[in-house]
């Protein structure tokens, strides 16, 4: 019978030269893409799982933001920007992932952060390898006091900043001289170190610590603390607690509707909001609020709403401003050393950070000099949707004020670099 | 320290324990009746939380309520009869991984449905404020939350103990070839059973829900708090887990009065010295399957 096997195609020189070409090609491809300029590769590193992992996604979405409008308007140095992200539960895990991402990706400098604790590890991996460390949302006073050194910014405000403008509020409102304040503390660095700054700045103004009691963290239940509060009767209750353990606390002190005034140490807007505002009262300071007015702000707003579909929160903004001041640096020094940057920031070069006032780092402690603002819970009735809960009291320092005002003095921070 | 003060914080922790109990006896039914290991239980309790938050804002809290823990019970049924009971006779421990997997992937789905920030969830108007009796405060919540309790602890009791499903359960527990034998089907049973247990998780995710909150990481959180509940209270029995939740609750309260920073692992203590005094924990029975 005849067969179609006369039209079977033979394996010709040609085509064996063809795929051999091919194969070259699909071998060969990374190392020729990589031969044009390579990409600018930033480190991203935050908490994304855990008590603090919802601030962290907001803080990955604007940094991946300030990435993408940096590409968009054609790169930094005539090369693209790529943000690398991994999530760093632990201190522990921060360290392998620091590791992994100076040793593997072969980022240039780190941004993120926003446990204390991780923050420290990070730092010193940082130092170790002679890496920038753009800090954007760890408080600690220590990380810019005894742990600072030469290769770590923060753009995020520390503790005594915190402290120092709810506390500007306090004292003008006489509620600090004589008064006996109760105390939770988060039984971590971050809480630990607040703890430290807000009780000194309560007795240098005369004022008393009538009990501290230090909480777990990722406690669930606080109604025998809250139990122990009543008892006590205080002038003022002072929470020195973070993330949803800020959240649940804020809940149950509602739940029991306690009559004493209420103010903390650090307010993140993304707990506040998951509460709600029917479990919030009382007065605020706040790094960054998406209701500041300043155009520059509500520009930054808008554009992050309209890819979210939410507004950013201080974690947000942080990150945000941390990836602009890095790749501004980058451009103006023409220089991808993290040395070089070091300089440039250390004279005091200044940047656009989205508040009334424009910011630099302080030469000797590398924080960044800004101005923060009181707010104050809204009724519910004037609120406009589940994220407007607060209206803007004042900006502390005020315009015509020194930044010093709310930072920490040379005898309350013992940093010396290296 | 006054003695109200500790009867006080005796008081609030015999509350506290309230929804942890019936998170822990679900945990209990599943593991002593349907013998499967349910690592998922966090994520069933989660997940009563998050349908809670839906249905409540069309139906009101009293809706969530009740057909949360329901529609929970039904992704239950769906679960058990598609996964769980192909691992009944195998080796233990491949139920245990499936509830694993189970469980970070339902985390995971929660974190991409609903979002990794938590949800505002309020404690309903009509339960806001507190009660005094004499000195003592009590948050109206809670007290709901108590009756609720209890009234899902009783129904158990009498499900299992008065009725003739609870007869035909107690008896596959014990000898499931000779109920085969009499001629009784018993895996429509082993479904309800799971259903009931997640059904309850659920239950108490609902109920703490106004307290802790919503987020993605609540099931893996309370997740070992159950383990502990049902190992201190003895595996295999009822009454044991609500002992232990009373009993944690209350540890917990009293060390939180004098010694904060123990306060979560304090449970974790009472569970060690438990297991070193009397190993079948308060009230657990000897199970012949497990030993």
């Amino acid at each position: 019978m005849a067969s179609g096997r006369d039209d079977q195609p033979r394996l010709t020189r040609r085509a064996l030269l063809q795929t051999a070409a091919a194969g070259a090609l699909a071998l060969g491809a990374p190392t020729i893409v990589r031969a044009q300029p390579d990409a600018i590769r930033i480190g991203h590193l935050t908490p994304r799982t855990g008590f603090l992992g919802q601030l962290g996604e907001y803080g990955l979405n604007a940094a991946t933001l300030a990435v993408d409008e940096a590409n968009a308007a054609g790169g930094v140095l005539g090369r693209k920007v790529e943000l690398i992200a991994e999530d760093s539960v632990n201190p522990g895990v921060a360290v392998t992932k620091v590791q992994k991402l100076v040793e593997r990706d072969k980022v240039l400098c780190l941004v993120g952060e926003i446990s204390s604790a991780s923050a420290l590890a990070i730092a010193e991996q940082a130092n170790r390898y002679k890496v920038a460390y753009f800090n954007t949302g760890a408080n600690s006073d220590e990380l810019r006091g005894k742990n600072c050194n030469r290769f770590m910014f923060h753009v995020e405000g520390c503790n005594t900043m915190y402290t120092k403008t709810i506390g500007q509020w306090q004292k003008s409102k006489n509620l600090i001289k004589g008064a006996k304040w109760y105390m939770l503390t988060a039984d971590y660095a971050f809480g630990h170190d607040l703890f430290r700054v807000s009780s000194r700045f309560l007795t240098e103004n005369g004022g008393t610590v009538m009990a501290n009691d230090m909480v777990p963290t990722n406690t669930p239940d606080y109604s025998a603390y809250i139990l122990k509060i009543r008892q006590a009767k205080p002038n003022f209750v002072y929470i020195n607690l973070a993330g949803a353990d800020q959240t649940s606390f804020l809940k149950q002190y509602k739940e029991y509707s306690m009559p004493f005034p209420l103010a903390g140490g650090v307010m993140d807007t993304v707990p506040f909001w998951g509460a709600g505002i029917d479990s919030l009262s009382g007065h605020w300071q706040s790094l960054w609020y998406h209701g500041l007015t300043v155009p520059a702000a509500q520009a930054f707003t808008k554009r992050f709403s309209d890819k979210h579909g939410k507004p950013p929160d201080n974690q947000a903004w942080g990150d945000y401003v941390g990836v602009k001041i890095l790749l501004q640096a980058m451009a103006e020094t023409k220089s991808t050393e993290a040395a070089k940057w070091v300089q440039y920031f250390e004279k005091g070069a200044s940047f656009d950070i989205l508040k009334g006032r424009k910011g630099s780092f302080r030469d000797w402690d590398h924080q960044l000099l800004q101005e923060m603002y009181v707010v104050k819970v809204k009724d519910k009735k004037d609120s406009k949707d589940k994220w407007d809960i607060f209206e803007l009291v004042q900006t502390v320092p005020a315009a015509n004020e020194s930044f010093e005002v709310i930072q920490p003095s040379k005898q309350e921070n013992p940093c010396t670099m290296a | 320290m006054p003695l109200f003060v500790i009867l006080e914080h005796m008081a609030n922790g015999l509350l506290v324990g309230a929804y942890y109990i019936v998170l822990a006896l679900g945990l209990s039914l599943i593991f002593s009746l349907g013998g499967v290991v349910n690592l998922a239980h966090g994520a069933f309790y989660a997940l009563g939380a998050y349908l809670a938050y839906e249905i409540q804002q069309r139906l009101g809290f009293a809706g969530a309520v009740t057909l949360s823990p329901l529609g929970v019970a039904l992704i239950g049924v769906a679960i058990e009869r598609l996964f769980i009971r192909r691992f009944y006779r195998e080796d233990p421990g491949l139920a245990l991984l499936f509830t694993f997997g189970l469980a970070m992937a339902a985390e995971q789905s929660l974190r991409l449905i609903w979002g990794a920030t938590g949800l505002p969830f309020g404690i309903p108007e009509a339960l806001r404020g507190q009660i005094f009796l004499g000195d003592f405060i009590y948050s109206r919540y809670r007290i709901a939350v108590l009756v609720v309790s209890a009234a899902a602890v009783t129904g158990c009791w009498l499900l299992l103990n008065k009725t003739s499903f609870g007869l035909v359960v107690r008896a596959g527990t014990r000898d499931p070839e000779m109920v085969r034998a009499l001629g009784i089907a018993l895996s429509p049973i082993l479904t309800a059973i799971f259903a009931l247990g997640v059904g309850l998780a659920a239950l108490a995710g609902v109920m703490s829900a106004p307290l802790a909150g919503v987020h993605p990481a609540m099931g893996t959180e309370i997740l070992v708090a159950a383990f502990v509940i049902v190992v201190i209270g003895g595996l295999g029995s009822f009454w044991g887990v609500v002992w232990a939740g009373l009993i944690v609750g209350v540890v917990r309260g009293l060390t939180v009065l004098f010694y904060p920073p123990a306060a979560e692992a304090s449970m974790y203590a009472l569970m060690v010295l438990v297991l070193l005094v009397r190993p079948r924990g308060l009230m657990g029975e000897r199970f012949e399957r497990f030993e």
